[in-house]
């Protein structure tokens, strides 16, 4: 299914001995693999793993003990969330992480908040750079919901949606930012058939069309194996396998790590 | 003319971003802009202006400053007193000590010296939340009070600790009647009202009520947590201590630093959660419900009681009669809380809702 018409570009994201532990509990150890551009890179494990633990680590929730990341050609021990964000990563959370008291329409217009620079006291009287800042803004965020379909429910607050489309909105608001590179964490958790359809055919047209990287996280094997280009196994914190989905299929310790073994 | 939008149709981003997208919206905003800025200086007695309308119009202004704080941007706070304080006791001293300082610049001044007090007792916020941090600004509570008595600079060494408010002249008028002193109040809180509407529905707003909401994908968003929070520290305060000013210079004319007690934050607290938690509007309404509701059960007990003396030639103690306004004020607040704990707002906003799709159900 991947593949098409785009082009898997040079290493853009590299993770180098990553380690984080919370006191005695070890997370993630000794982890390191890479994210090439415009592909779809897919993390996966049984519960447990580590698997958010990694996306955290990426976009700078988590500090890891060891390791580093290289993003964009520059390497450093830790991400900042602010930081992560101004260079382009956009994510989604496993639990919904929508604003709830405000309306789809802001909680997609809050992705776009490093485009505008007009300040407190021009906000306040809402006249020229904010008002530009707004509107042009504003039309950006129009292509988002119509690209996700979600004209309809523009002025309901979140908190009244269902729960698909509630992981629709988030990643709204993920691409409102117009990220490089995009994390998923579970898009398509606990949803029906129809649904994670809907949400795969997204995923792969934001990957086409915009050429977005992207970095996901999934149970559904048959989805993963299906749009994603390579494919991390992670188990109890560490790596067990690494490639496309075919090699991974076949590899022992991966069957081993779902199946369990005879002891 | 009916509540409804049908045949509204907006063809562009600009029209559809107005601060009051609906026209019936525009139409009654206006109509109570008229009301407040001509009706009312024609009809209303002194009493009603310096004794209702301009405490009315100051305590909505410290909601407001308050509802940008826990409403919009979830941080708890009460220090709401404090910060008038500062707000009124900074203003006093700019006009005391700067020759030829203009009363509005004054006012001003006073805001940014309570945002700054706000911003210092709002660092706490960055490592605590909820009710801790409640408890956390209980601390400016006590200390800007404290200070305030204990130096006796801020008070201009007068014996009692009490400061008199300065003759206020602008553009050469002299506010001194209670009329100038309510179109003073009515204009600076319109204007910091529109201020505010236009702050919740720019990105700063935005940031407030991400932070409120969820904080965590806030700062993963690329919203910087303490420049947000600290924002809405110092813009909430700096509108407590304009309010502040404006108690001391519109409304009391001498104040001291014990008027600004715990109680007082306390009522702000109770005009926002009664009014709507979040909203501006709210801020006017729960405003208008603890200033205003005790005075007009006042005078509807005053006139039950004329009423059953006519009728019985007797009538209720006026031992009773107090503490039965207070009462029916206390049970009309639980009744409230109960129909709608989003407060007066909420109601007003399904009110409205319901009258779009009125006479249909759906």
């Amino acid at each position: 299914m991947s593949g098409g018409g785009r082009r898997i570009g040079e290493v853009i994201l590299r993770l180098e001995g990553i380690s984080l532990s919370f006191g005695g509990v070890k997370a993630l150890s000794d982890i390191s693999f890479d994210v090439r551009e415009h592909e779809i890179r897919a993390i996966i494990g049984p519960n447990g793993a580590g698997k958010s633990s990694m996306l955290n680590v990426i976009n700078g929730v988590y500090r890891p003990q060891q390791g580093t990341i290289t993003f964009h050609g520059e390497t450093r021990r830790d991400m900042v969330p602010h930081q992560a964000a101004m260079q382009g990563i956009a994510r989604t959370f496993q639990n919904i992480a929508l604003f709830k008291g405000m309306s789809v329409l802001d909680n997609i217009m809050t992705g776009r908040n490093l485009r505008m620079k007009a300040t407190i006291l021009e906000q306040a009287i809402h006249f020229g750079r904010a008002r530009r800042e707004e509107l042009a803004n504003r039309a950006k965020v129009e292509e988002i919901i119509d690209f996700l379909e979600i004209q309809h429910i523009r002025r309901t607050p979140v908190g009244r949606l269902p729960y698909g489309l509630m992981k629709r909105v988030e990643l709204a608001r993920a691409l409102a930012a117009e990220p490089t590179l995009l994390l998923l964490d579970e898009p398509m958790a606990g949803m029906n058939v129809e649904e994670k359809q809907d949400m795969c055919r997204f995923v792969l047209d934001v990957n086409e069309q915009y050429g977005t990287t992207i970095v996901l996280i999934e149970h559904d094997m048959g989805v993963v194996m299906d749009i994603s280009d390579r494919v991390v196994v992670l188990d109890y914190g560490r790596k067990i396998g690494d490639g496309t989905p075919d090699v991974v299929r076949a590899n022992q310790a991966v069957i081993d790590a779902y199946l369990g073994v005879a002891h | 003319m009916l509540y409804r939008e049908a045949g509204q149709f907006k063809t562009s981003y600009a029209t559809d971003q107005q601060i009051f997208p609906i026209r019936q919206d525009r139409v009654a905003v206006v109509a109570l802009a008229a009301l407040a800025f001509v009706v009312v200086p024609l009809i209303a007695t002194q009493y009603w202006l310096s004794a209702i309308l301009i405490p009315f119009l100051i305590f909505a202004l410290a909601a407001l400053g308050l509802n940008i704080l826990t409403g919009y941007a979830g941080q708890l706070s009460l220090g709401t007193a404090a910060f008038m304080a500062v707000g009124a006791f900074a203003a006093y001293n700019f006009v005391l000590r700067v020759p030829g300082m203009p009363v509005l610049l004054a006012f001003v001044l006073a805001g940014g010296c309570a945002a700054l007090v706000g911003v210092l007792f709002g660092l706490p916020s960055l490592r605590i939340k909820g009710f801790y941090l409640a408890v956390a600004t209980l601390a400016a509570q006590f200390f800007v009070v404290w200070a305030l008595v204990k130096f006796p600079w801020f008070s201009n060494y007068s014996s009692s600790g009490v400061i008199t408010a300065q003759k206020m002249t602008i553009l050469g008028i002299d506010i001194d009647t209670p009329l100038r002193k309510y179109m003073l109040t009515l204009t600076i809180v319109t204007l910091l009202a529109l201020a505010a509407k236009n702050m919740v529905r720019s990105s700063i707003g935005r940031a407030w009520m991400a932070v409120r909401d969820m904080d965590v994908a806030a700062e993963v968003i690329g919203f910087p947590l303490m420049r947000t929070k600290l924002t809405a520290f110092a813009v909430s305060s700096f509108y407590c201590g304009v309010a502040g000013a404006l108690y001391a210079y519109a409304y009391l004319g001498t104040v001291e630093p014990e008027a600004f007690t715990l109680d007082l934050s306390f009522r702000i607290l109770f005009m926002i959660i009664i009014g709507g938690i979040g909203s501006i509007l709210g801020s006017f309404l729960g405003a208008g419900f603890i200033v205003l509701l005790p005075i007009f059960l006042n005078i509807v007990v005053h006139w039950l009681n004329g009423v059953a003396q006519s009728l019985f030639s007797a009538s209720l103690p006026a031992s009773i009669t107090s503490n039965l306004e207070l009462m029916v004020f206390g049970g009309l607040i639980i009744f409230f809380l109960i129909v709608e704990p989003h407060g007066l707002a909420r109601l007003w906003q399904i009110g409205k809702e319901k009258l779009r799709l009125w006479p249909f159900p759906h």
